[in-house]
């Protein structure tokens, strides 16, 4: 059983939206628990608009209006101590950013200075950390790091705009690792790439995990990726946690019947039935349903799914299911 | 409308709404003026402001009061048909480059350009120089809207461009609609609120264009306009003399209808954009 | 050498073809409305009272013909219009006979010039750096305020604002601390005395002031937008979430990104900071290219105004043209593809 290294316990994290008078509140991250270990790579799985990006910021401590942070806390847990970022100040945040925790936002495409060089940029970045001699150290680490991880030797004398989205892509993620974070946060790092690229993205990331035995988190709505790379993973739905298992256990054994629904609707080798998804569509985080938010599209919803949220329990040591269902079995 | 209700929450919209409200009143009540605006000599000259002369008189005997309604009016008849038709020049010629492309977009968007960085305002002078004679308010705001469709053109060209590659278009070409019918139907709602706003911006450019040639002496000095106003002001000292009531008059009310034009154009285009809206929403 | 071929070449073809388009125009328009100079002129003369002998009217009026390059053919009077703005000969001022017009426009250059500079150049820095930080800090109080009274400043031409300057400050209205006229006191001669400069700065106080104050108004609102769309852009979002330390993340990634908007605005509006700079020169009696234009207006110096239009048309494009050469410093998309 791996230690954890990052725990939250009833985190909720809403926007609240004031718009010409009228106030709405976004429930994104809606009493969400979650434990993940070390050395291990951690999959979020939902839809668009579930809340996963939210969720991942909260995880980062970047909560910034219009999102605030609403109750729960995020537990850190560094050298057998477990600290509760939200009572962090921005300056103590600041200072684990990229020793301990990084990021690789959405759209790594667009993330890099249009009129820095990347070995500027990478500067940038080292030198808010690290100081003195270690940074120049860290500096010549850097374009050994970048060989070692397949990437071309003098990348980073290029500005980004002559790059090609996918070697951008890479370039954030090898700086994301620069000095070694014990956790990795990546937000949807294969989407809007082809094929071909997303292999060397996923494959980059593995290789980091390896040598560096750290976590990864990472955020995508797409099966295929977390099939190849998650160990285990997370089923988001509605701005909560609905399923949360090894990665073999959630395609082969779904528990949770939006998690059937999801397996069931991808596509498969030789099997040419046609694919079913779940009926109507997910709701809007301002206007929740009152109970399980899955119950308007559930097939086997019962009168207690209409009125109270289920909540995250252990079916096994390591399947954890959201569902008035299960609770019966 | 929703839309207008939540304008009005805008301070500066709600500012430019009354001050626009009331030069349109002081347009209108020039209908009932009592004096003939282009006669001399029609009440007792130089008259401090009192019950009777509202605003006091000038030095040509007029009531200042009512040749401001007048002035007010004409001003803004030229800025009107300076903006209105400078907007239907931007058109033709952003259809044109836009949906035809190529050369003729290249021509056309070169002879913009130009206007846009020369020193229109010399332009503009030299031609009103020669055309000293036949100065009348028409002729007057036909020759600024010449010179005012430049940059309005460029901004219905490019939106003109995008839409271009969009679905509807090919379906709509497909289906055999003209060329013109295409452009004014499909393409006109979404350049719509961009034309409104620079028509704003450009009548008040007009304004105080006509200022500016009335301020040299360029225009018919005859008719009353918030220039010639000015221009006779101060052709008449009254500044060294004291006349204040006469000099501010149309200071004050080009100063107001100035600010009130950017406000409107402003808090529209700031509602109108996607990017200043988000940064409105939340911000607490 | 790319960046010679694709940027530099078609920037300097474009600048010919703009600046021949302008003096092309200029040479139209006299000869195209239905005003003719030489019969304006006439009137003019007598208007004036100038009894004239009978033979003497086509004399004067061959030597006005001459005078003005309207002799012979549209076609032969370009050419020689062309020859004579190659020998830098704009002809001989009407009004100011027997001066040429090269004379006057180098006597009153050097005060437009003077004011244009200082003004466009603090107006454009000290805006830039307050709307820049008011961009950036844009909820905080002082901001907002400094907002609200660009909002009411900067939609003021600029000859409005000179008005009310010189009505506060310059007139028995309000205050008396400047002079109502002039660029220097009567009759001073110009030495390098700091009596003769001080002089000359008193003078120039307000219409610089005028300027300045509406430039960098303009210069304040358009850089907090820019600042606060930039502060917006993912790169920046991204480097705050990377821990990059402020004071790195306002100098490099707010600020460098935002002056490039900046400085092809500042090439855009050049022509309106001129055309603003004459006015206010009017406003102000200041003894710059503004007043010689006036003067030539009030006399129908025909060939004065052409001589200062096409000078303005060939300023203006040559300081477009060099203000849009600096982008690629500060850009390096276009520098290399």
């Amino acid at each position: 059983m791996k230690n954890s290294i990052l725990r939250t316990e009833n985190l909720k994290a809403f926007y609240v939206l004031d718009m010409q008078g009228t106030q709405k509140v976004v429930k994104a991250v809606n009493e969400v628990d979650l434990e993940i270990h070390e050395d291990e790579v951690y999959g979020i799985a939902g839809e668009s608009g579930c809340g996963k990006t939210t969720l991942l910021k909260a995880l980062y401590g970047a909560i910034e209006p219009p999102l605030r942070w609403m109750g729960g806390s995020v537990l850190y847990h560094m050298n057998n101590l477990a600290v509760d970022i939200t009572s962090l100040d921005a300056e103590e945040k600041r200072k684990l950013r990229m020793e301990y925790i990084s990021y690789v936002p959405q759209g790594s495409m667009s993330v890099l200075n249009p009129v820095l060089k990347l070995n500027e940029t990478y500067q940038d970045f080292i030198g808010s950390h690290v100081s003195g001699r270690t940074r120049q150290e860290a500096f010549e680490l850097a374009r050994k790091h970048i060989v070692e991880l397949g990437l071309p030797r003098n990348i980073l004398d290029a500005y980004p705009h002559q790059l090609s989205g996918g070697m951008r892509q890479r370039v954030t993620i090898a700086l994301a690792a620069l000095l070694k974070p014990r956790i990795i946060i990546a937000d949807e790092p294969t989407t809007a790439l082809d094929v071909v690229v997303q292999r060397g993205v996923i494959q980059l990331l593995m290789d980091i995990q390896q040598k560096l035995k750290n976590t990864i988190v990472l955020v995508t709505h797409d099966m295929g990726v977390h099939a190849n790379i998650a160990d285990r993973i997370g089923i988001m739905y509605a701005g909560k946690m609905v399923e949360e298992a090894p990665t073999e256990k959630i395609f082969e054994d779904p528990i949770h019947p939006y998690t059937r629904f999801l397996i069931d609707s991808l596509p498969r080798f030789g099997d040419k039935s046609t694919r079913s998804s779940a009926p109507g569509s997910p709701p809007s985080l301002a206007d929740l349903p009152a109970g399980c938010p899955f119950h308007p599209r559930c097939p086997f919803a019962r009168e207690i799914c209409t009125q109270e949220m289920p909540a995250l329990v252990s079916l096994s040591s390591d399947h954890k299911v959201a569902c008035w269902l299960v609770g019966e079995n | 409308m929703k839309t207008i209700r939540d304008l009005f929450r805008d301070y500066r919209f709600l500012f430019s709404f009354i001050v626009l409200v009331i030069i349109l009143i002081m347009a209108i009540l020039s209908a009932f003026s009592p004096y003939d605006p282009t006669l001399w000599n029609v009440v007792p000259k130089e008259l401090k402001p009192s019950a009777k002369y509202l605003l006091g008189t000038d030095s040509n005997g007029q009531d200042v009061f009512w040749q401001a309604t007048f002035a007010v009016r004409n001003s803004l008849i030229i800025s009107l048909i300076a903006g209105l038709v400078s907007r239907v020049i931007a058109i033709l010629v952003a259809m044109v480059a836009g949906y035809r492309g190529g050369t003729i977009d290249r021509v056309l968007m070169f002879i913009g350009d130009s206007l846009l960085v020369i020193p229109l305002f010399l332009i503009i002078v030299m031609v009103a120089m020669m055309l000293r004679k036949f100065m009348n308010l028409v002729v007057l705001g036909l020759l600024l809207s010449f010179f005012g469709w430049a940059w309005d053109a460029r901004t219905i060209r490019s939106v003109i461009l995008s839409l271009r590659e969009r679905e509807f278009t090919k379906t709509a070409v497909l289906s055999g609609t003209g060329t013109i019918k295409l452009v004014l139907k499909e393409y006109m709602p979404f350049a719509m609120p961009l034309i409104f706003s620079t028509l704003i911006n450009n009548i008040a450019w007009a304004i105080g264009l006509e200022i500016t040639l009335a301020f040299l002496g360029l225009v018919n000095l005859n008719i009353p306009t918030l220039g010639t106003m000015l221009n006779w002001a101060i052709y008449y000292q009254s500044i060294l003399l004291g006349r204040w009531w006469w000099v501010l008059t149309p200071v004050v009310l080009s100063l107001f209808l100035f600010i009130a034009l950017y406000w409107l154009s402003v808090s529209i285009s700031e509602y109108l954009d996607p990017r200043t809206r988000i940064q409105r929403v939340g911000a607490a | 050498m790319a960046f010679v071929k694709r940027y530099l070449i078609p920037r300097l073809i474009q600048y010919v073809l703009v600046v021949w388009l302008g003096i092309t125009v200029v040479f139209f328009i006299p000869r195209v409305t239905p005003n003719d100079p030489v019969m304006a002129m006439v009137g003019i003369l007598r208007a004036r009272g100038a009894t004239l002998e009978p033979g003497a009217m086509d004399g004067i009026i061959r030597d006005l013909t001459e005078m003005y390059g309207l002799e012979g053919s549209w076609s032969d009077q370009y050419w020689a219009f062309w020859g004579r703005l190659f020998h830098g000969d704009f002809g001989v001022s009407f009004y100011q006979y027997p001066a040429h017009v090269n004379q006057l426009i180098s006597t009153a250059m050097p005060w437009t010039l003077g004011l244009l500079l200082t003004t466009t150049a603090i107006s454009w820095i000290v805006g830039n750096i307050i709307g820049g930080l008011a961009g950036y800090y844009s909820r905080k109080g002082w901001s907002r305020t400094l907002d609200a009274i660009g909002m009411v400043i900067r939609p003021l031409p600029y000859y409005i604002f000179a008005f009310a300057l010189l009505l506060l400050f310059a007139s028995t209205l309000v205050f008396r601390w400047f002079p109502v006229t002039g660029g220097t006191s009567l009759g001073a001669r110009p030495t390098f005395t700091w009596v003769y400069i001080k002089d000359v700065l008193w003078h120039s106080a307000l219409p610089a002031l005028s300027l300045t104050i509406l430039g960098g108004a303009v210069n304040f609102q358009t850089m907090k937008l820019i600042v606060q769309n930039v502060n917006a852009e993912n790169f920046v979002q991204y480097a705050k979430l990377g821990g990059v330390t402020e004071d790195r993340i306002v100098n490099k990634y707010i600020i460098r990104n935002a002056l490039l908007p900046q400085i092809t605005g500042l090439a855009l509006s050049l022509g309106q900071i001129f055309s603003g700079a004459l006015i206010t020169e009017i406003v102000f009696s200041y003894p710059g290219m503004g007043m010689l234009l006036y003067n030539s207006i009030l006399r129908g110096d025909y060939n004065l105004i052409m001589g200062i239009v096409i000078f303005s048309i060939v300023g203006i494009t040559t300081a477009i043209l060099i203000v849009d050469l600096t982008y690629p410093l500060f850009d390096p998309r276009v520098r290399y593809k």
